[in-house]
């Protein structure tokens, strides 16, 4: 009777009872950007379809909601790259010191800002 | 010694050897769009810039029109790995999970393939 007890024992932590910290926050901001790119993309091709005059123009409205979401498909697309670096250098196997994991967190949001400002001051200038 | 019972054996059944398939075609994946990510975001963006005219004037260039189709297609698959996650971690009815993931497959499938048309449509027709 292995199952006796099935839905009635003690359950791991749950994830909102920890006290939020720098590697737990970062981590669920690397899937959340990762799964809302899925809209920047679809809002890219949308773009590549216009321009290679597959689909016509849609209305100016449009165009504002589509500028939208690529502005914040920037900056999540510079963010899920810096984190998703991070968890190569992991799966190699470095990287698991506090030290490391504090200052490569501030190094990824230093960058996904400056890549993000440069990506908008090419696009506009 | 291999762990696997006398019909098991006989029936030549057993791992499929693809275990960590997924995983490790995700890591490609990511390696390949650390490399295409700059390559691609910055002229595309300093082209819509200038809208469609400046799109069509990009992607007449074969180097970029080869850069585009493989940051479009990488990107396609890598999205449909990682929302595939996101889907077996969260979702847990069997045809909530069924529908969800036939719609990443065939969201990402068709995304992709029309970003990849597009810009050989504009390289072709240049």
């Amino acid at each position: 009777m292995a199952d006796v007890n099935r839905g009635n024992r003690p359950l791991s932590p749950h994830l909102t009872i920890y006290r939020p910290q720098v590697n737990s926050i970062m981590s669920i901001f690397h899937r959340i950007t990762g799964a809302g790119l899925a809209v920047g993309f679809l809002a890219l091709v949308i773009t590549l379809l216009h321009a290679s005059g597959t689909v016509e123009a849609a209305r100016p409205s449009g165009w504002w909601l589509l500028a939208l979401i690529l502005f914040f498909a920037v900056i999540g697309l510079w963010y899920h790259f810096g984190t998703g670096i991070r968890h190569l250098i992991w799966d190699m196997g470095h990287g698991f010191d506090m030290e490391f994991i504090k200052n490569s967190s501030i190094a990824i949001a230093a960058v996904a800002g400056v890549l993000s400002l440069i990506t908008l001051f090419v696009a506009i200038f | 010694m291999r762990y696997l019972t006398d019909r098991q054996r006989v029936e030549g059944l057993g791992s499929a050897k693809e275990g960590v398939g997924h995983w490790w075609t995700h890591r490609i994946t990511s390696v390949a769009l650390v490399i295409l990510t700059p390559f691609f975001v910055f002229p595309y963006a300093n082209a819509i810039g200038h809208g469609a005219e400046g799109l069509q004037a990009l992607y007449a260039s074969p180097f970029h029109a080869i850069v585009g189709v493989l940051f479009v297609l990488v990107t396609a698959h890598h999205l449909m790995q990682g929302l595939q996650v996101v889907i077996e971690d969260y979702v847990h009815n069997t045809l909530q999970r069924t529908v969800a993931m036939l719609a990443n497959t065939l969201f990402c499938g068709a995304v992709g393939i029309a970003g990849a048309f597009a810009i050989l449509k504009i390289a072709f027709t240049a």
